[in-house]
């Protein structure tokens, strides 16, 4: 298994909101095979957010087990969650956060960099993928703080995409992408999957859902406001 | 693997007031720390007893030395102590004319390390001066410009050239980015963040900016009142934080 997930528990607790507790999720369990993709289901303030960002370790978990790859996410200290997420556990967001000036090539490629690779052999990968995923060569030395909602996202997956990380966690890969970009983005899913990855993803994307994963877990509403 | 620098319980007193106190943490090679708080909140004093410029009350600070290993620097010889601060240390502080002299040129400002270090050859040290300039993106043709005549940025990036030239392996940073435009924020930040992994840098980075943080900061330390409140990996306390405190700091920013 490349993800075991057992009893997990996790509640925040508002400080500045009268100490109120809110517990999103109890005793949770999941595994995750290499080459299998798992879909997270439920509501929206289920916990399926929740769930992934505990995995890849920025949400704390309040008991039990998270392991990835061989780490405890749950209980590591912060430089094996830093080593587990360079070259074992990939995470493409909804969100892109880059330092502003940055070129789109070397956003891309920075994974690779991160590992210690080539340079210039990033950047031709990096290439390889933008082009796959129709970034108009164009925009590649450009920032990508000012692309749009599509093309940010496109960046977001190329950056998950570059290195073949043996888990990999997605949010909503296809949200707004066109039909010809959703298919680019279901191939690399389906590639990735074919190479022994582990996948666990959120997928409002029915149809994508159904292509690409092999069986879903509904998050349960347990959150409930405890005070 | 042994830990860079290996911080035990330091304490700092001003007469009955804490600057800081109970901080203990170790740094790792390659690791980039931030550590955050209000004005006040002892950050400052934290760094300054850290790399020497204040000695602490009580704890120690030891660094991985090259020849002899994990050495407290706190109970080390002043002149061993500013033999480590041209060689393996570096620190950058906010007001670039508090690390450069102003009365010396670019080049000239990148050389002296360098001759403080022993080197002597005024080719190599030109040379290696003009390549420095280069890499924090300052034109050849400033070399023998004082930083008077700098721009806020590039006094900023003279000073990192200044610092960096000797290839140190920790670097104390106090508001690195702190009053500079916020594109010119963006430079900086792309600047040190590629430095930081080309040269397996450790840095220690105070600063009051979550952003600046986000972006290069390995792990974080929030500190209140002279004391650590909250400590983890940089996207998990900004994204979860647990303490009142954190959350307070986290919740009153625009967009992190």
């Amino acid at each position: 298994m490349m993800i075991e997930i057992e009893q997990v528990s996790k509640q925040f607790t508002l400080h500045n909101q009268g100490g109120a507790e809110i517990s999103v999720m109890q005793e949770a369990n999941l595994s995750v095979a290499a080459g299998e993709c798992v879909a997270l289901t439920g509501a929206s303030g289920a916990g399926k957010s929740t769930l992934m960002r505990m995995i890849y370790g920025n949400y704390l978990t309040n008991a039990g087990r998270i392991m990835v790859a061989g780490v405890d996410v749950a209980s590591a200290e912060p430089r094996d969650i830093l080593a587990l997420r360079r070259d074992r556990l990939g995470y493409v967001s909804q969100f892109l956060r880059v330092v502003p000036r940055v070129s789109t090539v070397d956003v891309v490629a920075e994974p690779l960099l991160a590992l210690g690779q080539d340079g210039a052999q990033a950047r031709e990968q990096a290439k390889i993928l933008l082009n796959r995923l129709n970034i108009p060569q164009r925009l590649w030395s450009l920032s990508p703080t000012t692309f749009s909602g599509g093309e940010q996202q496109r960046v977001n997956i190329a950056r998950g995409f570059i290195h073949p990380y043996p888990v990999l966690l997605l949010d909503e890969p296809t949200a707004s992408l066109d039909a010809a970009n959703r298919e680019v983005v279901l191939s690399l899913i389906t590639d990735a999957k074919a190479r022994g990855a582990a996948i666990v993803g959120i997928f409002h994307d029915l149809d994508a859902r159904d292509r690409v994963c092999d069986r879903s877990i509904e998050i349960g509403q347990s959150a409930q406001a405890l005070q | 693997m042994t830990p860079l620098l290996q911080v035990n319980d330091i304490a700092k007193f001003y007469g009955a007031r804490v600057g800081c106190e109970n901080v203990s943490f170790d740094l790792y090679p390659g690791e980039v720390m931030g550590i955050v708080g209000e004005s006040g909140s002892g950050k400052s004093t934290l760094l300054n007893c850290l790399a020497g410029h204040l000695p602490p009350d009580r704890g120690a600070v030891k660094f991985d030395t090259r020849v002899n290993g994990l050495v407290d620097t706190v109970t080390m010889s002043e002149p061993e102590r500013r033999m480590l601060s041209r060689t393996d240390w570096a620190f950058v502080h906010q007001h670039a004319r508090d690390g450069l002299r102003m009365s010396v040129s670019a080049g000239g400002n990148v050389g002296e390390r360098l001759m403080a270090v022993g080197a002597r050859h005024y080719g190599d040290i030109r040379e290696t001066a003009v390549d420095w300039l280069g890499r924090v993106e300052i034109d050849e043709s400033r070399v023998d410009d004082r930083p008077s005549a700098f721009s806020g940025g590039m006094q900023q990036r003279l000073q990192i050239a200044r610092n960096l030239v000797t290839g140190p392996r920790l670097v104390f940073m106090d508001e690195p980015t702190g009053g500079l435009d916020v594109s010119v924020q963006a430079r900086l930040l792309d600047l040190l963040r590629g430095l930081v992994r080309e040269m397996g840098l450790s840095a220690i980075i105070v600063t009051h900016d979550l952003a600046v943080v986000r972006l290069l900061a390995d792990r974080l330390m929030v500190m209140k009142d002279g004391h650590v409140v909250e400590a983890g990996l940089t996207d998990q306390v900004l994204d979860d934080p647990q303490h009142a405190y954190t959350q307070l700091l986290v919740s009153s920013v625009l967009q992190v």
